[in-house]
């Protein structure tokens, strides 16, 4: 199931503006690895381009190489919306569909891909459920709205929606941020078990989730506003933060920043 | 506030009594639901408004039905795919036919249907002018509601591998459902109380028609138009009377769009 992603001398652009310059790394299949770095350094931008969402937004184009396997996702032949479906994400701001039931949510993505039956999409929506521990809490209203849901609730919601497609890979931009400690806590043991199943890639501003959650840290940071960002280490989340091998980490770690 | 809350319902208040009190009593007969002016002269009471009632709503609705898969696709060219020089043009035309007075969309259908083309005045023709009326009141409605959808949301459909189209279909759409139904309802409100258009290529006339497309059809405002110059008294309450139907008519098609739109809504 799980996927490894190679990237290699990866450039993404705004139109004319280079946001992330010259990225190049690994994932591993069925491991967590966190981005961490200053604000405006390109992770979310970065984040993107491994879906292809990244070109959604006008102007938005990359250089380089992403490899999902052996297959490249910039190739010209694959389709972007091919792509998403083998690589999901989970955004930083819950964002269930208003119009649609706790059920539908999660059923969405299946039944706007044509996945029809009610008996496949019951068990899709279960299992998703149960996946993103959110089953016991709403199995007696799944016909209820899914923006009646709180904030943590709602992420879990996404997070079930997520994995209902079955991707091979998770990205996740600060998944947590809207979130309480206690829903914090909830979907970070929900990262961890999903690991034994999915490649996941967390984006996140709080150096202790990075250091609970994830197996692989990747640091990133900007020389200067306008600059692009750039890719400044990665290694096991250990090395990263016990014995950083450049200076400029162990800076933004121990909060000696700027 | 208060202030202006009341200024604003004075005349709100003032035009329904005045209309009410002059020809409430018309409508509380049932031949005005059932009987059109047929043989009824302005000194003679009796007759109904059923001809005008008929027309105006086969002539509302078909306008809505051009109007608004015109409209709502526009918009949703002009908000989801629209970039660059074409959609700058579009955009312009839309901002012009939003000012076109309904005088010179009556003359100009005038001009095609009857002038170019050699065809007879019917319902249809009267369609069409209202169909220039009431697009752009369309797009630009749907457009704000459109713009209104947070881009999240096509964002996380995008991010489940759903095409573009069926996003903006199955997800941005149904979001904005009630806030286009609305706009569609403002833009048949405007259409149905138009009567310059219909002066030019629906002159009023006192029996039945539904034809669209032959003979000409009576309409409300027509109807109202015909008979606010006379001075007998029967007359002149049709007049009222057909005023009040007329702004009864479109309180109805309101309500039912809130209906519809509290159906199809945002579910909280
Ligand atoms: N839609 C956009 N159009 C143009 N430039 C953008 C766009 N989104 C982001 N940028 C620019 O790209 C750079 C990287 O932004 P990005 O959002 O990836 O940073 P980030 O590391 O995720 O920051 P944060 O931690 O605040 O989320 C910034 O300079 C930003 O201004
Ligand atoms: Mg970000």
């Amino acid at each position: 199931m799980a996927k490894r992603i190679d990237v290699s001398d990866l450039n993404v652009y705004y139109g004319a503006f280079k946001a992330v310059e010259g990225v190049t790394m690994t994932v591993e299949p069925r491991s967590v690895t966190a981005f961490i770095g200053p604000s405006g350094c390109g992770k979310s931008t970065f984040l993107r381009t491994l879906n292809r969402m990244h070109e959604v937004i006008p102007g938005g184009r990359v250089e380089g190489k992403v490899m999902l396997d052996d297959q490249d996702l910039y190739a010209s032949d694959v389709d972007p919306v091919a792509v998403r479906r083998t690589v999901g994400m989970v955004f930083q701001r819950p964002n269930p569909f208003p119009t649609m039931s706790i059920y539908d949510n999660v059923a969405a993505g299946l039944r706007l891909n044509g996945v029809k039956g009610k008996k496949k999409l019951d068990e899709v929506v279960e299992k998703s459920l149960n996946g993103a521990n959110l089953w016991n809490e709403v199995k007696d209203r799944l016909a209820k709205p899914g923006a009646g849901l709180s904030g943590g609730q709602q992420q879990r919601l996404c997070i079930a929606r997520a994995i209902a497609v079955e991707p091979q890979v998770l990205l996740m931009d600060e998944p947590c941020s809207a979130l309480d400690p206690i829903s914090t806590l909830a979907i970070e043991d929900l990262i961890s078990e999903l690991k034994s199943q999915y490649t996941i890639v967390i984006v996140t501003h709080n150096m202790q989730q990075a250091a609970r959650v994830s197996d692989q840290t990747a640091f990133f940071n900007l020389a200067a506003t306008g600059k692009p960002g750039k890719l400044v280490e990665v290694a096991d989340t250990q090395k990263i933060f016990n014995n950083p091998g450049v200076k400029a980490t162990e800076d933004y770690i121990s909060g000696r920043f700027g | 506030m208060w202030g202006a809350f009341l200024l604003a319902l004075v005349p709100l208040l003032w035009i329904l009594w005045t209309v009410v009190s002059k020809g409430g009593h018309l409508l509380l007969d049932s031949q005005w639901w059932t009987n059109s002016q047929k043989g009824i002269t302005a000194r003679r009471e009796g007759g109904g408004a059923i001809h005008a009632i008929q027309g105006t709503l086969i002539q509302g609705l078909t306008t809505a039905v051009i109007s608004v898969p015109i409209g709502v696709m526009t918009a949703i060219y002009l908000v989801e795919y629209g970039r660059g020089r074409l959609a700058k043009a579009v955009s312009f035309m839309v901002d012009i036919l939003t000012g076109v007075p309904s005088i010179v969309a009556g003359l100009f259908i005038y001009a095609l249907w009857v002038t170019t083309f050699g065809f007879q005045r019917v319902g249809f023709a009267v369609c069409l002018a209202l169909v220039l009326l009431m697009v752009p009141v369309v797009v630009r409605s749907t457009e704000e509601m459109l713009k209104l959808v947070p881009n999240e949301l096509r964002e996380a459909a995008y991010a489940l591998g759903v095409p573009k189209w069926k996003t903006i279909v199955k997800v941005v759409l149904p979001t904005a459902f009630s806030g286009i139904i609305t706009g569609v309802l403002l833009g048949l409100a405007r259409v149905m109380g138009e009567t310059a258009p219909l002066l030019i290529l629906g002159p009023y006339s006192k029996s039945i028609a539904t034809d669209l497309f032959s003979g000409l059809m009576p309409t409300l405002p027509t109807m109202i138009n015909q008979d606010r110059t006379e001075s007998l008294q029967p007359a002149v309450d049709r007049v009222w009377a057909a005023a009040l139907t007329l702004i009864l008519l479109i309180l109805l098609l309101n309500l039912a769009g809130r209906v519809i739109a509290r159906l199809g809504s945002v579910k909280k």
